[in-house]
């Protein structure tokens, strides 16, 4: 384990023997922290907050807890550890050692996957920091808060590459990250799930669960880069998103569970009755799921990208856990794969290279329905008969072959009329809109107490009671 | 994908290439009059539709563009030119979200056969250098409006335009994408561009050149590429200055509208049959004949008759006649190595017709008869086929006619009695090449004192006097005539082609090199060479694994 010092950046890369580095991010930090008293959580950056603090990556380290403000929390840098003699596990390159150093050959296809990639993680505090005001319990507040810092943690990250591989270049790229904003239509985020609204709790339990995934699988494709500084820092943050995705999926199951349990107790039936208790209605929970999944398959980018095959035959980005795959070099090897051609649907022996983003996409479904199917086991055991499905991957797309092409969530093509007929029924409505905002206006502050619309969860952080003071709200 | 990749070694058998259009015909661009600028500000926009290729096998994504929409772009320039006099600006932009154009379509070009390429990039070429003639001539400033990235071949479209604002959003950009994605080089005279016209300082051009991604607001500002770069919630409002600033600077001439009808020529197998320009084709020759009639009657000799005359005057119908044939012959027929010009009728006539253009250049309508005969000229000069010209009893080469002998690689006048050529002051200057010079001043580079001995002759000239100054090649007399020629024509056509394109394009523009001569020029380099190494085109090369898994393979030898 390299030593870890800290300073005013805590890290385990020896920011101090490298003056340069330590200058320029010691320059980037008041950027940083001006960003993020804009743009971070609102009205709430002078309480303590109990949060996760990373000052090493040991199983000690990663994981210390206690109350922080967040301004004054530490953001700091934290390779995990390098793998002795790591070769490159996939490419025209496989079996040599993996680069220390940025091949200039690969320098722009490099910065720029890891400006998209950093310009996910403060897209996302830009997107969420009003809901704060809206939570629905202390406990929810404080995983709103954790899941933040972490985000700005993972754009020290990103931003560190840059610093230390790219030159000016990175560093001016390290300035702009700072410099768009979620929506803005004149600096929009890079990337369209980022710029979507996500101004109440149900979007953001459905965002954290399945657009957080979508970074989940980003990090492992790019976690087995050949470029080791990356690979290291994304294992790291891997470490860390699996909160963010439990913080998804527990809230989607708790919201669910309430959902069911109340609709059994009081038996009501109708979404109409559901809404008269006060609740999220199931097929209402189903329109958001809906919305979310096909914003974030987008994510993965088009079905059949020759981007995505130069970044694996160069090696910058492979597949999830490379290692369980036989063939490494995927030259040979096809995808076969539904596309729209001509208005129709048809089959296609896609190049397995140029096919990488679906693969990645099949990967990142499988995990979304394990996500899904607790859900409906916690419906199940209610005795309710409803089941949340994921739609089909082709519905509602922006991004790809199936882009404003209209298929309902089933996969089947549709005409346009019908689908604008029928979209209220797929997609959250204006009345759905208004109705989640109603129901989600007053926030919880009291530790004591939970918003009716969530089930609390079944245990608290760190072995805290659920009902711990974990923000000081003043 | 395959399925692309299939069509694109197959280089299939396409229809023959139509170049008249219209814009209620146009499928990709359109061509608007707006009202915030009460009408004085033409808008071209591109709206370019993925299943709108001029054949099948690549989709137009991303405003990408194929010869079919270079085609309703040059046929906007056009109208804009003729039908609207009342336009003082030109606004080109894209009407895509967030894109303005990337290029020319990769996989257009993969399916194109290298002929079809080298014209493809010829006639865009034609087209960006009449954007700039619009302006600089024309009196009409342009102004590219970049509402999102504009890569390769749409950057070089915005650098054809006077003025360029790019919209700042953090992620739109300016791009030559071509040398690092494609082994290749942008090949609508972007590179010339950057340090001729917008004198970019050569290492930044060349940093630019070589980052796929481009460079963004700021810095393009900073470094030249763009002339402003404002958010996008400023980007209309600094468009419209601008735009409006454009015209408020307009020296367009005042002149009334002509309409365009279409020439409707009569075609057969080997023979297409205009009003006043017949092409005869012998294939097994390689040989095609160009025959350019003299008008017959009285032409329009006011700005007014010429009006009321429309596109039916022959200045104009002859000009479009000749400008459609010499595409017809590039693009369709690939085969015809030589090209015998011939005229036939009265000169009288052709001087006759052609006094408007000295008397009344003042006028606008008048001007751009004269821009346009210019344009086809040019365009003659631009054409990969050997130009032997004929002057045989019955001839008129005199005048504007007298510049297709100017532009021939060889002239063949036969030694007989009654066949004369005729200077006239049309060809001091009147259709300037694109090396500046008239075709006079560039045929006697070396004794420059003749060009004025020849204006100043103002009397037909027969063969002899023809000879003796320099306007003709060989004069056979009629006993030698028919062989002479014939033979001429076929040693000819058995030559290599490429020696010849080469050889003819080194020896047509002698003197001065200018923007527009370096342009071609240095296409024709990367065209031929780059364009046909194995770095890009062999079976490891950049172009040709574009899209495909594998990645290039390069041979590191420099020349």
């Amino acid at each position: 384990m390299s030593n870890v010092n800290n300073d005013r950046i805590p890290n385990n890369v020896s920011l101090s023997d490298d003056k340069r580095l330590q200058r320029a991010l010691e320059a980037w930090q008041p950027s940083f922290l001006s960003w993020w008293n804009d743009m971070g959580p609102f009205g709430f950056q002078k309480d303590d907050v109990f949060l996760r603090t990373a000052t090493s990556v040991t199983s000690e380290g990663w994981a210390n807890f206690d109350y922080v403000k967040m301004p004054e929390y530490r953001w700091g840098i934290f390779l995990a550890d390098p793998t002795k003699d790591r070769k490159i596990g996939f490419g025209d390159n496989m079996g040599q050692p993996v680069w220390q150093q940025i091949p200039g050959e690969h320098r722009n296809a490099l910065r720029r996957l890891i400006v998209t990639q950093g310009d996910t993680e403060p897209a996302s505090v830009e997107q969420q920091r009003l809901l704060g005001h809206t939570c629905p319990s202390v406990y929810d507040l404080r995983n709103l808060f954790q899941v933040n810092v972490e985000e700005g943690r993972h754009l020290w990250a990103m931003v560190y590459l840059l610093h230390s591989y790219f030159g000016r270049d990175g560093r001016e790229e390290a300035e702009a990250l700072l410099e768009r904003r979620s929506g803005d239509p004149d600096k929009p985020r890079i990337l369209g799930a980022f710029n979507e609204p996500c101004t109440e709790w149900l979007s953001f339990f459905m965002f954290t669960f399945f657009t957080d995934r979508d970074g989940k699988y980003q990090l492992l494709a790019l976690s087995e880069s050949s470029f080791d500084p990356l690979s290291r820092t994304t294992r790291f943050m891997l470490t860390e998103e699996a909160h963010h995705m439990f913080v998804g999926e527990t809230g989607v199951l708790r919201m669910v569970e309430r959902t069911a349990s109340q609709m059994k107790e009081l038996g009501l039936e109708h979404p109409d009755d559901v809404r008269k208790a006060g609740l999220l209605d199931l097929p209402l929970i189903q329109r958001y799921l809906n919305l979310w999944y096909a914003l974030s398959l987008d994510l993965f980018g088009g079905e059949i990208s020759s981007n995505a095959a130069n970044f694996f035959a160069a090696g910058l980005k492979g597949r999830a856990k490379e290692e369980r795959y036989e063939d490494h070099v995927a030259l040979d090897s096809f995808y076969d794969m539904e596309v729209v051609r001509d208005g129709k649907l048809g089959r296609e022996q896609v190049p397995l290279r140029n096919a990488m983003n679906e693969v990645l996409r099949d990967e990142y479904v499988e995990d979304c329905q394990r996500g899904v199917d607790k859900w409906n086991r916690t419906i199940a055991a209610h005795g309710i008969p409803f089941e949340l499905k994921l739609p089909h991957r082709r519905f509602y797309r922006q991004v790809g072959i199936s882009a404003n092409v209209p298929f309902d969530p089933s996969g089947k093509m549709i005409s346009k009329d019908q689908f604008e007929a029928q979209k209220g029924e797929w997609l959250p409505t204006e009345a759905d809109k208004a109705y989640v905002q109603s129901i989600m206006q007053k926030p919880v502050f009291d530790p004591k107490q939970m918003a009716n619309w969530i089930a609390p969860p079944k245990q608290g952080i760190k072995g805290r009671a659920v009902d711990f003071e974990y923000v000081r709200h003043t | 994908m395959c399925e692309t990749f299939a069509m694109a070694n197959e280089k299939a058998q396409h229809p023959p290439v139509r170049f008249e259009t219209h814009p209620d015909r146009y499928k990709n661009v359109e061509l608007s009059f707006p009202a915030e600028y009460g009408g004085e500000v033409a808008c071209i926009a591109l709206d370019i539709k993925e299943d709108g290729g001029l054949r099948p096998g690549y989709p137009l994504k991303l405003n990408s563009y194929d010869l079919g929409v270079d085609l309703e772009l040059a046929d906007a320039v056009n109208r804009v030119r003729f039908e609207h006099p009342e336009v003082k600006a030109v606004l080109v932009a894209s009407k895509k979200d967030r894109i303005f154009c990337s290029g020319a379509n990769i996989y257009m070009l993969g399916s194109s056969t290298h002929a079809f390429k080298v014209n493809f990039c010829k006639f865009t070429n034609e087209t960006r250098l009449w954007l700039e003639e619009l302006s600089a001539e024309g009196g009409v400033p342009t102004i590219a409006a970049l509402n999102g990235t504009a890569s390769g071949g749409g950057y070089e479209l915005a650098i054809a335009c006077d003025e360029i604002v790019l919209v700042e959003d953090g992620s739109s950009a300016v791009s030559y994408p071509e040398a690092p994605l494609l082994a290749v080089l942008p090949g609508t005279g972007g590179l010339t561009r950057l340090t001729d016209k917008r004198k970019i300082r050569r290492d930044l051009a060349d940093a630019f050149s070589t980052v796929a991604e481009g460079v963004r607001g700021k810095r393009a500002v900073q470094w030249g590429l763009v002339d402003e770069a404002p958010p996008r919630a400023k980007f209309d409002e600094a468009v419209i200055r601008r735009t409006k600033d454009l015209v408020a600077r307009s020296k367009r001439k005042k002149g009334a509208k002509m309409v365009l009808n279409p020439l409707s020529p009569k075609r057969e197998t080997d023979r297409v049959e205009y009003t006043y320009v017949t092409v005869e084709l012998e294939r097994a020759a390689r040989k095609a004949t160009i025959t350019v009639r003299a008008p017959s009657g009285s032409e329009p000799q006011t700005p007014d008759e010429l009006a009321k005359k429309g596109d039916a005057a022959w200045l104009v119908r002859m000009a479009r006649e000749l400008d459609d044939a010499l595409l017809d012959l590039r693009f369709n027929q690939p085969e015809i190595g030589v090209v015998a010009l011939l005229t036939k009728g009265d000169a009288k006539d052709v001087l006759a017709a052609e006094k408007i253009l000295l008397a009344h250049d003042a006028d606008g309508l008048v001007s751009e008869v004269r821009l346009q005969l210019k344009r086809v000229l040019k365009r003659l000069d631009m054409t990969a086929k050997s130009l032997f010209c004929l002057v045989e009893p019955g001839s008129c080469f005199a005048g504007v006619l007298l510049e297709l002998l100017l532009a021939s690689d060889r002239v063949f006048m036969k030694d007989v009695e009654d066949v004369f050529v005729e200077v006239s002051p049309a060809q001091a200057g009147l259709f300037p090449m694109g090396n500046g010079l008239s075709r006079l001043e560039s045929r006697f580079l070396g004794t420059p004192s003749q060009v004025g001995k020849l204006l100043e002759h103002k009397e037909p000239l027969d063969t002899q006097s023809a000879l003796d100054r320099g306007l003709v090649t060989f004069a056979p007399d009629d006993l030698d005539w028919d062989d002479e020629v014939r033979i001429a024509f076929e040693e000819r056509a058995a030559m290599s082609p490429d020696a010849m394109t080469g050889m003819e394009q080194n020896l047509r523009f002698g003197g001065p090199e200018t923007l527009e001569t370096k342009i071609f020029a240095r296409l024709s380099a990367w065209q031929n060479w780059i364009f046909q190494r194995p770095n890009a085109v062999g079976e490891k090369g950049a172009l040709t694994l574009y899209g495909r898994p594998e990645r290039p393979e390069f041979d590191f030898n420099r020349t």
